[in-house]
């Protein structure tokens, strides 16, 4: 399942892609990238072509675009029932996770959630999907022995997407959208995008600051440093008690729960609270004036050391890259 | 309204216990609680019942104990409640659980609206749900962060995405999975405790939802866990102490360095 939004394919797509032509590869199978949506054009379904799909299935309506899982539902089984994949996977986005269990339910086969790994038995030629369980403390290896599909959605960042390969080719086939497929009991009415600083859960990369910011403005430096990074900026509970962040931005037991390519944490202890939102990150670093910090224990990247002091070297030294790469 | 919310019982902490031989779960010496996320599925039915009258069902698919989440939702003000038990739904993946929970719906519905927590704290799946509403065929949606208001038919609900907040229409009878922005969940009041410690609470075992014995616990569940272990701890925990201006700079530089390791700078 490729993931669009207004049109333009999401990366995550392209993350899924990478999954996807390892287990083809292994199972001697074409890899179909399905794209449900409105006004997806045909650079992007030439890009799942140019990222690893052998092929790709099109079904472009107004219908599909927003709001009913139903709808989608309704139309990605039939064609799975026409073209009996042995792996369906989609992205464990918002989307994912709520299209993919509703489908699996239909199709009365197993789903396996937010998976961080898949391989092949080779022996079996079943999916082994690896997935975290219980707040990461435990990893999990499940397989669907009898039954067909086997579905899994696979967690945004687990993988990177495959280069843009210009040679390679594929067909885009078009499927029609059928007039009964469509379910209008849900609606969408309105529609606000978040701000900047609030779209953390699927930021590839997330720059955290905690108490050890002493002021609100200084959050202004981590907002400089999330741009130059190209991510967002996140929060501990007190950064957002006492006002200096927004809710939406809090990562933790009572916020969001992240899993970026990078995560970096700024003037924050790593209370249990906190680390149950972010230590499953890909990698983590910490700038912490306290070598006992906890963060430490769950950082790959450690810097003991003022903050006031690091962060202006480390956006300095970052701004000199930027104008290297232009 | 009628309304039913699912409710499951969880072990308590994060800290699971694992047996390392075996690799299974222990699961002696954990408290049980309901299912952190499943208190705003009640809270939130608890306000439309308020607002609307009517009467909320708890239901759970789970041990005998599992009758005491239930008896925290009778205390909080939930009116009736159901427990799925029996040795057969032993092993029950998320497909299996959903089946199970849909043939009590249907059986002791009609409900104008089914709430149920976005996921649960120990498989954190947040399958059921959506799996429910499949079954059942009532219309989803999920990650509710806000219900705006019922009336003729039709809930006007919030749901918190990636990218932003959607505001969605639904015809009901529909199904909802709530995150914790919804509400707080309130405490059980003294006279809700003692009220909900003598309840009644009906038991159904798999004969009497006319569940096919093939299609329940592990032997009706799809998935398999083959295998459960520790993850490794790959952290490499480089770490650098910036004692001075010129070991802040030597940092930083590491930093960077590694920042382009790991492919976050290009
Ligand atoms: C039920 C419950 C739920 C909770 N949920 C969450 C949650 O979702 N998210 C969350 O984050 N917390 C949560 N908490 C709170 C959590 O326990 C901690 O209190 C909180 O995470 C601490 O935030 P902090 O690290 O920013 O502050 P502190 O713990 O005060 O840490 C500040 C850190 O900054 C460092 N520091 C100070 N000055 C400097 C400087 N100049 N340079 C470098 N370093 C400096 C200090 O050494 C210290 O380590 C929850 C608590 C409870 C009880
Ligand atoms: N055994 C169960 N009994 C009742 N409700 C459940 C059960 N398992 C899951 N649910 C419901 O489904 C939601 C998602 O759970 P899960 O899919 O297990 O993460 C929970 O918040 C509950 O509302």
């Amino acid at each position: 399942m490729a993931e669009a939004n207004g049109g333009r394919l999401k990366d995550v797509s392209f993350e899924l892609l990478r999954w996807g032509k390892t287990l083809s590869e292994t199972l001697e199978e074409p890899l179909t990238s399905v794209v449900l949506g409105h006004g997806v054009g045909e650079s992007e379904t030439q890009a799942l072509i140019e990222r690893g799909a052998d092929r790709v299935l099109k079904c472009d309506h107004p219908a599909l675009s927003c709001a009913s899982v139903e709808t989608q539902s309704r139309a990605l089984s039939v064609m799975v029932l026409q073209e009996n994949p042995s792996v369906v996977l989609a992205s464990a986005t918002t989307t994912g996770r709520s299209l993919l269990p509703h489908l699996a339910a239909k199709l009365g086969t197993g789903l396996t959630a937010d998976c961080t790994e898949l391989f092949i038995d080779e022996k079996t030629g079943d999916l082994i999907q690896v997935r975290p369980a219980i707040g990461g403390n435990i990893m999990a290896r499940i397989r669907t022995p009898h039954h067909r599909p086997q579905m899994a959605t696979v967690r945004p960042h687990s993988a990177l997407p495959l280069p843009h390969n210009p040679s390679r080719r594929g067909e885009v086939e078009v499927v029609p959208f059928h007039a009964e497929w469509e379910d209008t009991r849900v609606r969408r009415i309105d529609f606000t995008p978040s701000s900047q600083d609030e779209g953390i859960r699927d930021a590839e990369v997330v720059i955290a600051g905690g108490a050890g910011m002493r002021k609100g403005e200084n959050v202004s430096m981590l907002r400089e440093l999330a741009n130059l990074l190209g991510g967002k900026v996140g929060a501990s509970r007190t950064a957002v008690d006492r006002g200096w962040c927004a809710y939406p931005q809090q990562v933790g037991l009572s916020g969001k729960t992240v899993t970026p390519r990078h995560y970096l944490a700024v003037g924050i202890s790593g209370a249990i609270q906190h680390l149950a939102g972010m230590k499953t990150s890909e990698t983590i670093a910490a700038v912490n004036n306290d070598p006992d910090a906890l963060i430490f224990k769950v950082a790959d990247f450690g810097i003991v050391g003022d903050v006031f002091e690091i962060l202006p070297l480390l956006i300095d030294r970052l701004r000199k890259e930027s104008h290297h790469a232009f | 309204m009628r309304i039913a919310v699912t409710v499951k019982q969880v072990p308590e902490t994060g800290d699971v216990k694992m047996d390392e031989v075996t690799g299974t779960l222990v699961r002696e010496g954990c408290e049980s609680i309901m299912n952190p996320l499943d208190l705003h599925a009640v809270e939130a039915a608890l306000v439309l019942t308020q607002n609307h009258g009517g009467e909320i069902t708890v239901i759970s698919m789970g041990p005998p104990d599992a009758e005491r989440a239930l008896r925290e939702a009778l205390s909080m003000g939930c009116h009736q409640a159901l427990l799925i038990t029996g040795r057969a739904f032993a092993g029950s993946d998320t497909w299996a659980t959903a089946l199970a929970l849909s043939h009590a719906l249907r059986q002791c519905g009609p409900f104008d609206l089914i709430l149920c927590g976005e996921k649960a704290t120990d498989g954190e799946t947040g399958q059921v749900g959506p799996e429910l509403a499949a079954l059942l065929d009532v219309p989803l949606v999920t990650y509710v962060g806000r219900i705006v208001e019922v009336q003729k038919g039709k809930i006007i609900a919030s749901r918190y995405l990636e990218d932003g907040c959607e505001k969605i229409e639904a015809d009901l009878p529909a199904l909802l999975t709530v995150v914790r922005a919804v509400n707080s969940p309130r405490l059980p009041t003294l006279r809700g405790k003692k009220a909900a410690r003598s309840a009644g609470i009906s038991h159904l075992d798999e004969s009497q939802l006319g569940l096919d014995p093939e299609r329940i616990g592990l032997r009706g569940s799809p998935t398999r866990v083959e295998k459960i272990y520790r993850p490794q701890i790959t952290r490499t925990s480089r770490i650098f102490h910036a004692t001075d201006e010129k070991k802040a700079q030597d940092a930083v530089e590491e930093y960077i360095t590694f920042l382009r390791e790991k492919g976050v700078l290009r």
